[in-house]
């Protein structure tokens, strides 16, 4: 079995704002298996950039963790302090940012910031530092390494910078990669690019991945399991196939049901937005968007069903007594492709 | 469908040049014609920098072109002098913005925002007949109805990019451009928004030039599609041609980069490169779009039509 090396569990993140608490992360838990990607899909406000904002110790100054643990390991992050997650971030566990704008300090030459996490953490020398900067540019795809080194961000595309900021956080070679939608600024092609780079990167220096974003394109190519975010609560997890193929959050089928893929004739957009976390639902957080809802949908919040030893699922429509739904047709059509897979794997 | 619709806007040989005669000249838009036929969605596709904004905002005539035309119902928009004639234009043709936080001004209430087009063309004789119309309008979106006396901010996204839809139908317009309108909006909301949009063309019969880089989503509402690249079009055709049987190897590349949410097909995706610099322009052998199967355009010298024939040939054979 694979290295366990963070274990989130429980976890409960509260803002405080005028309004009054906004209940941002609500009893989520998730794993992170040593060398896999795992997505982590959700809308906006869904509560995936608090949770690996968490990780990392960068919560703003109104947010409060109520309760649960984030293990790294076998120590508590939630229970370090400042100083010591300064030895952390950038080191052990390392973020990549959604736009390389403005993730470059736009005064330093790129070789400086490339070799500020070694100087820092691993006491490198600056000589020693800029040369291993130098390989990385070279290792992230930027031509002319030699001379490049020496400019500032403004002196780069788009797709450099963000090849930059992922020399920048792979530098010290951390366990974890966190990526909060890495191309989400960058044009198809480009991103294409940054993703093939970010699968070579991820073999060579064996790091594990939590990839945060709303595409489902981008996580059915990245990821090795999948975490389904609503509402500030993980709604659905399982492998990346099961979770594509076999869905059983009806939130999971809204989603794959309102992406149009090249060869779709129909959108079916789910209704509604989503609730408000202020006051948020006490049943499931979908309720009130879901066509299949039931009567306890709205009373009571449903527990995780096992629908294999990967994959679990938060709806009662997985319980025993639960009335059999028929799921939408771009569901059964894609279970069906999961019954392919699997008669084919076992032979 | 027949060859006998009705053009609606035609662009000729337009350039957008900015910094004209100076060392950073910038051909934004070089040498671009296509027609829009009355009653459907032209989908304007490209990476950014490719020129389909400028396009778009030279269609509604934000700039003066560089050179060439742009016919809105056989008038040549640059030619309009009286400002009857502009008003005329203005409230034919409107525009969806990309941004809906930065497209609607955050000190205006809902009604007043959707009125001004109302108020600028005297559309409503009176303050009730004013509040009935922007009512009306904000359901047809599906607005609540008294959502009419609330500010910007209290919308989500979504709601806000309805209110720019209502906005834009105020004025009981025959085309909008629709420039990146749900690039900024969640998975699930961009479906909503998509409908909406295609639901209004039908009721309304409305024509659009949709704006996009998210391929997938423009396949699903375009009728046609003319692909950008460097402040050119390098092919146009219908919807279904231009995915399934793409001729222009920067339209093929640009395809094969698009994320698909299946798993078994992200594993076997092959992205196709391509090069730009094999298409060199020569005074003597020019490039231009020319029809390479019916309604299918593609922009290559004369000498290279024959092999784009023989590949949508294969293309045929294959199906």
């Amino acid at each position: 079995m694979a290295e366990r090396i963070l274990d989130v569990k429980n976890l409960k993140i509260d803002f405080h704002t005028y309004a009054g608490e906004v209940k941002a992360i609500r009893d989520v838990s998730f794993h992170l298996d040593k060398g896999e990607t795992l997505a982590i899909v959700g809308e906006s406000g869904s509560g995936k950039s608090v949770t690996t904002k968490s990780l990392m110790g960068l919560l703003a100054n109104n947010a409060e963790v109520t309760g649960g643990s984030i293990m790294f390991h076998d120590q508590d992050i939630l229970k370090k302090s400042e100083k010591e997650m300064q030895n952390i971030r950038g080191k052990d566990i390392a973020m990549i940012f959604q736009d390389p704008m403005t993730s470059l300090d736009p005064t330093m030459r790129i070789g400086q910031q490339i070799a500020e996490p070694l100087i820092k953490h691993k006491h490198v020398d600056k000589k020693k530092a800029w040369a291993q900067a130098l390989e990385l540019m070279k290792l992230v795809g930027i031509t002319d390494a030699e001379e490049r080194i020496k400019n500032y961000p403004h002196q780069f595309s788009g797709g450099q910078r963000q090849r930059i900021v992922i020399a920048i956080a792979l530098v010290c070679y951390p366990e974890i990669l966190i990526a909060d939608e890495p191309t989400t600024a960058l044009d198809v092609t480009i991103q294409a690019q940054i993703l093939e780079l970010m699968k070579e990167l991820q073999e060579k220096i064996e790091t594990s991945i939590i990839f945060i974003t709303h595409d489902l394109g981008v996580v059915a190519g990245m990821a090795d399991r999948v975490a389904v975010m609503y509402a500030g609560q993980i709604v659905e997890y399982g492998t990346v196939d099961e979770i594509f193929f076999n869905p059983q959050h009806p939130y999971t089928w809204g989603l794959l049901n309102s992406m149009p893929t090249l060869s779709s004739t129909k959108l079916e957009a789910i209704p509604g937005t989503p609730p408000d976390l202020l006051d948020p639902p006490k049943g499931d957080p979908f309720v009130a968007r879901n066509p299949y809802a039931m009567k306890i949908d709205a009373e009571q919040r449903p527990p995780f069903f096992k629908v294999s030893e990967t994959h679990y699922a938060a709806t009662w429509l997985l319980h025993p007594d639960a009335p059999k739904v028929t799921p939408p047709d771009e569901i059964i059509r894609r279970r069906q492709t999961f019954k392919d897979i699997m008669a084919h794997r076992a032979i | 469908m027949s060859e006998k619709r009705k053009k609606i806007l035609e662009v000729k040989h337009l350039k957008q040049y900015f910094n004209v005669g100076k060392a950073d000249e910038v051909r934004a838009v070089d040498d671009v014609t296509f027609d829009v036929y009355e009653g459907e969605t032209f989908g304007l596709v490209g990476e950014s920098g490719s020129g389909k904004t400028t396009t778009g905002r030279s269609i509604i005539h934000l700039y003066e072109p560089t050179d060439g035309s742009i016919l809105f119902e056989g008038r040549d928009i640059s030619k309009l002098k009286t400002k009857a004639e502009f008003l005329k234009f203005r409230r034919e043709m409107q525009m969806i913005f990309q941004d809906p936080y930065a497209s609607l001004n955050p000190r205006m209430k809902i009604k007043d925002i959707v009125a001004e087009g109302i108020d600028i063309h005297h559309l409503a004789k009176n303050d009730a007949e004013r509040s009935k119309l922007v009512e009306d309008l904000l359901e047809t979106v599906g607005l609540n109805r008294d959502h009419s006396s609330r500010y910007p901010h209290e919308f989500s996204g979504g709601q806000r990019q309805r209110i720019g839809i209502a906005r834009a139908l105020a004025v009981k317009p025959k085309f909008i451009i629709a420039d990146e309108p749900i690039s900024a909006l969640d998975v699930s909301i961009q479906a909503q928004v998509v409908n909406l949009l295609k639901d209004l063309q039908r009721e309304h019969g409305l024509t659009y030039l949709f704006i996009a880089h998210d391929l997938s989503m423009v396949k699903y509402i375009s009728d046609r599609i003319g692909v950008m690249h460097y402040g050119k079009l390098l092919e146009v055709g219908t919807a279904d041609e231009i995915y399934a049987h793409p001729l222009h190897a920067y339209t093929a590349s640009l395809i094969s980069a698009v994320p698909v949410p299946d798993p078994e097909y992200e594993r076997n995706r092959k992205q196709l490169p391509y090069d730009a610099s094999a298409e060199q322009d020569h005074p003597d052998n020019p490039r231009k779009l020319r029809e390479i199967v019916p309604g299918h355009f593609v922009r290559c010298t004369e000498d290279e039509v024959a092999t784009y024939r023989k590949k949508a040939e294969e293309y045929k054979q294959q199906a």
